[in-house]
């Protein structure tokens, strides 16, 4: 059992008078992919919002890397090492793929060891680098996204629905590439809709309905049992593409 | 009901308000003096003034500084109309009929061009188009007199020369005529925001995305909030013409006016109409009777010279202007907030 | 990329007016009213790039600007009371001299009071448009009395320093000097503020901030700030502005920025929210209107700026510069 690096306890949030969440409970442990599924809904958005301090936890706790966050602002959250692409991407349309690279560095700006290796894996990148975001494609900008969550060593990788609305192809580039930081050891909690990305790169489950946590466990035994993704997620991830 | 089902709830600010309605409905017999009535017919018309800009401020969420040109509109449309065509009550209708087709199409024009953008789109356009107004009031001298206005004579029966017996005279038709009015205007400002229509324009001011989303067309319910109030501001203003037998640029346009209602809506509390009440009350009986005293607080500090500065009864709005700010911050619902039972 | 008319035209407009003017006026009068009018703009600018990027950032319209505006004009007349040496004198340099302090101490000043301003009006009213809207006319209504207390409510006399005074004759139009330089620091201002948002870091900050603020917080930026540092340079540049166009009018009153405000906030609605090119352009629109109409027919000339507005916003709802906003 490896360590726990994210702690979300008893968390409840309100966005304006709704109340959305109602006491989640999960752990990401370091080193591992987490996946966080479950219907629209459920409240998988509102849970990294929360994480990342962009709506106020109400209750609740939420520990990272031992140090209690659910105080603090998104800012110094960011800075204590944990990555978030939303569900929107968050690419600034007017900059170019360099400068929104250039965002996500520190003052010593982009060394080109990190963007040879980010080049390795998307190409794409590469070819665009000083063209206006705005103008790439979907997939392109995706990974642009993700990208700049990668391209200085985090903690922790927090990802909203990168395959949504995306080309079978890219989503395929993708799956590598989330195969790839695994490989390197890096934490990741993903929101995923997409089955075999979900297989591919989860190594643990937590599936969410109306504002808690309903199951947590791994997600080999998850994808094994397909009457347990029925009553979970009200359909078998297989046919959930 | 009169009332609309929405009572003034609490027993304080019930009282206060049953005060002043009944103190305004027998005014003429309670202070004889010319100065009194005038001040109880300039609560009455800023009543509906204040109130018709509430409905905006405080129901729909919106902020416009070009409330006073709908006012003006009224007044002038009054004034024009006695002026060229002489003092009869048929262009007293015409003239304020006019004036506030024209605040409802304008309201509707202004409304339709910058709503669908955001809030703080309309309150920049009104401004401009505010200013717009106050140029065009100075500029077209053969129709508004300019920057000196138009001074005109009213319908007999509203005058001194209307004889009554028992003392009484035309002022007293004048103060009725307008109390009459703002009253009548200020139960439908009550009704409005009571009806499906006000609960649809705060569902909107609540959340614009969701009450989108509900299918509510958030533009039209604005826009026809917008040119409701602009057509009782602008009634408001033809009541002020009869009132002054005179309109000017400063009387009507001002961008103090539109300060002092600003002022009266948020001290008096946002979003209850009948803030626009005890605002517009405090406010003028403040102006008239207050505001010569500091004058007297000045003058104890004569010695000091930058307290008797902010001291001095031209620096009022100062004040005014600091517990704007502060009831703003602190009170959001103004005084009849405060005193509301929930 | 899609370079069509749709995007063109908007950058068209301004060339359009100056050409289509060059024919009504004739060559002499068009020369001035020109420079007239681009000094004007460039003025006008300085007044209205602040307001644009603080919008831009934060959703925060300051209705309160103007009084920056009236605040650097008076701030002017305090700092050349006692230079009256340096600045009536036939002395380039001195008057320079004097000229350079007023502008200085105007930044400073009104950039110092923009940053309490900030911390003790604005700062509670983030994403409330309306209390915000609200608040600061509340706190416009306040300066505007301070102005009064301190400056007394009579117009006061300002004087150009004499070697600033006079024409440039360019055939048999004779060009005011000071409208030069005004047109001079207007464009230095704006280069400056281009260098410093596309050539720092903390410039690529601000223009992501102003698409997307959520987002430079996630990477770890604290956008509130980055916003204190653009209010003050938004009041600080108003400010000098206000001081400019104080000696350009030579009077100073206590309505000084209030009016200019109106013209301030049509430029902002004509070159789109958020767009420092956009700004500029809308500025130099609304001083070639004003000074073209003007001259044309000074009847209609003082709503003309209104019109241009109107027509603009029938044509582009967003402005001719929109921001993009995601």
């Amino acid at each position: 059992m490896s360590e726990v690096l994210l702690e979300l306890r008893g968390v409840e949030t309100r966005v304006g008078r709704y109340q959305i969440l109602h006491g989640v409970d999960f752990a990401a442990r370091r080193g591992r992919v987490t996946m966080l599924l479950g219907r629209n809904g459920a409240g998988k958005t509102t849970t990294l919002r929360t994480i990342m301090g962009l709506w106020r936890a109400g209750a609740g706790s939420i520990t990272f890397a031992g140090r209690r966050i659910e105080a603090l602002g998104t800012p110094e959250i960011a800075r204590l090492g944990i990555a978030y692409v939303p569900e929107t991407m968050g690419i600034f349309s007017q900059l170019t793929v360099r400068e929104n690279l250039l965002l996500a560095t520190g003052r010593d700006g982009l060394a080109s060891d990190r963007l040879d290796r980010l080049f390795a894996l998307f190409p794409a990148l590469r070819e665009r680098y000083s063209v206006p975001a705005g103008v790439l494609s979907g997939g392109q900008k995706q990974m642009l996204a993700i990208g700049r969550a990668i391209i200085e060593p985090r903690s922790l990788l927090v990802v909203d629905e990168p395959t949504k609305g995306l080309a079978p192809h890219v989503i395929e580039v993708l799956i590598e590439v989330f195969r790839r930081l695994k490989q390197s050891e890096t934490t990741i909690l993903l929101v995923e809709q997409n089955f075999r990305m979900a297989v591919s790169v989860g190594d643990d489950v937590a599936v969410m309905d109306d504002g808690r946590i309903v199951h947590a466990g791994s997600m080999a035994d998850l994808a094994a049992d397909e009457a347990l993704q029925h009553r979970l997620l009200g359909l078998s991830l297989a046919v959930h593409q | 009901m009169l009332l609309s089902g929405d009572p003034p709830r609490g027993r304080i600010l019930s009282a206060m308000l049953a005060t002043i309605v009944a103190v305004l409905a027998v005014a003429p017999f309670l202070f004889p003096s010319t100065r009194a009535l005038a001040v109880a017919e300039r609560i009455a018309i800023l009543i509906v003034l204040t109130a018709s800009y509430d409905m905006l401020l405080g129901y729909t969420g919106i902020v416009s500084f070009a409330h006073t040109m709908f006012f003006g509109m009224g007044a002038y449309g009054v004034a024009i109309a006695l002026t060229r065509f002489g003092a009869g009550w048929g262009q007293v209708v015409i003239g304020a009929l006019a004036g506030m087709l024209l605040a409802i199409v304008v309201a509707a024009i202004v409304g339709l061009l910058s709503l669908r953008v955001r809030a703080i789109f309309f309150a920049m356009i009104t401004l401009a188009v505010a200013s717009f107004a106050q140029i065009l009031a100075s500029t077209m001298r053969d129709w508004t007199g300019g920057e000196d206005g138009l001074t005109f004579e009213v319908p007999k029966t509203l005058t001194s020369a209307f004889r009554l017996g028992g003392g009484y005279n035309g002022n007293l038709v004048t103060y009725y005529l307008i109390f009459t009015v703002a009253a009548v205007l200020f139960l439908f400002l009550l009704r409005v925001v009571n009806s499906p229509m006000g609960r649809v324009l705060q569902a909107i001011r609540e959340n614009e995305f969701r009450a989108e989303a509900l299918g509510l067309r958030t533009l039209w319910y604005r826009t026809l909030a917008g040119a409701i109030a602009a057509a009782a501001a602008s009634l408001a203003g033809s009541l002020l013409a009869l009132q002054l037998r005179y309109t000017g640029p400063d009387a009507t346009l001002s961008f103090s006016l539109m300060v002092d209602i600003l002022l009266i809506v948020v001290i008096g509390g946002m979003g209850t109409l009948y803030g626009a009440i005890v605002g517009a009350t405090i406010m003028t009986m403040a102006q008239y009777y207050l505001q010569p005293a500091m004058g007297g607080l000045a003058n104890a500090f004569s010695g000091v010279p930058l307290m008797q500065a902010v001291l001095d009864p031209d620096r009022w709005l100062l004040w005014l202007g600091l517990l704007f700010i502060a009831i703003v911050y602190f009170f959001p619902t103004g005084i009849v907030g405060r005193l509301r039972t929930p | 990329m899609r370079v069509s008319l749709e995007n063109l035209a908007p950058k068209l407009v301004l060339p359009a007016i100056v050409l289509a003017a060059l024919p009504i006026i004739g060559v002499s009068n068009w020369l001035v009213l020109t420079v007239a009018g681009l000094a004007m703009g460039a003025m006008l600018f300085l007044m209205a790039a602040g307001l644009t990027l603080i919008f831009g950032l934060m959703d925060v319209m300051n209705f309160a600007h103007g009084a920056f505006i009236t605040l650097g004009a008076y701030i002017g007349i305090t700092v050349l009371a006692p230079l009256a040496g340096w600045s009536t004198g036939h002395s380039w340099t001195l008057n320079l001299a004097a000229f350079a302090v007023a502008l200085l101490a105007a930044l400073v000043v009104s950039g110092a009071v923009g940053w309490g301003f900030e911390r003790l009006i604005v700062r509670g009213v983030y994403g409330a448009p309306l209390r915000q809207i609200l608040v600061t006319t509340g706190g416009l209504i306040v300066a505007q009395q301070l102005f009064i207390v301190l400056w007394g409510p009579n117009a006061i006399p300002l004087v150009k320093p004499p070697t600033f005074s006079g024409s440039i004759l360019i055939g048999s139009a004779a060009i005011e000097k000071y409208r030069l330089i005004a047109l001079a620091l207007g464009m230095g201002a704006f280069a400056a503020l281009t260098l410093l948002l596309n050539r720092t870091r903390i410039g690529l900050l601000v223009r992501a901030g102003v698409e997307n603020r959520e987002m430079v917080e996630v990477l770890g930026y604290r956008v509130r700030r980055l916003f204190i540092g653009v209010f003050i340079i938004g009041t600080a540049l108003a400010g000098t502005g206000g001081v400019i166009w104080a000696l350009y009018q030579e009077l100073v009153t206590p309505q000084l920025g209030t009016e200019m405000f109106v013209l301030v906030l049509i430029i902002l609605i004509i070159g789109g929210l958020g767009s420092i090119g956009g700004s500029l352009i809308g500025a130099m629109l609304v001083g070639l209107t004003t000074n073209y109409v003007g001259f044309l027919a000074p009847t209609i000339s003082l709503g003309s700026n209104i019109l241009l507005m109107v027509l603009i916003l029938l044509w582009r709802p967003q402005g001719l510069f929109p921001v993009a906003k995601s």
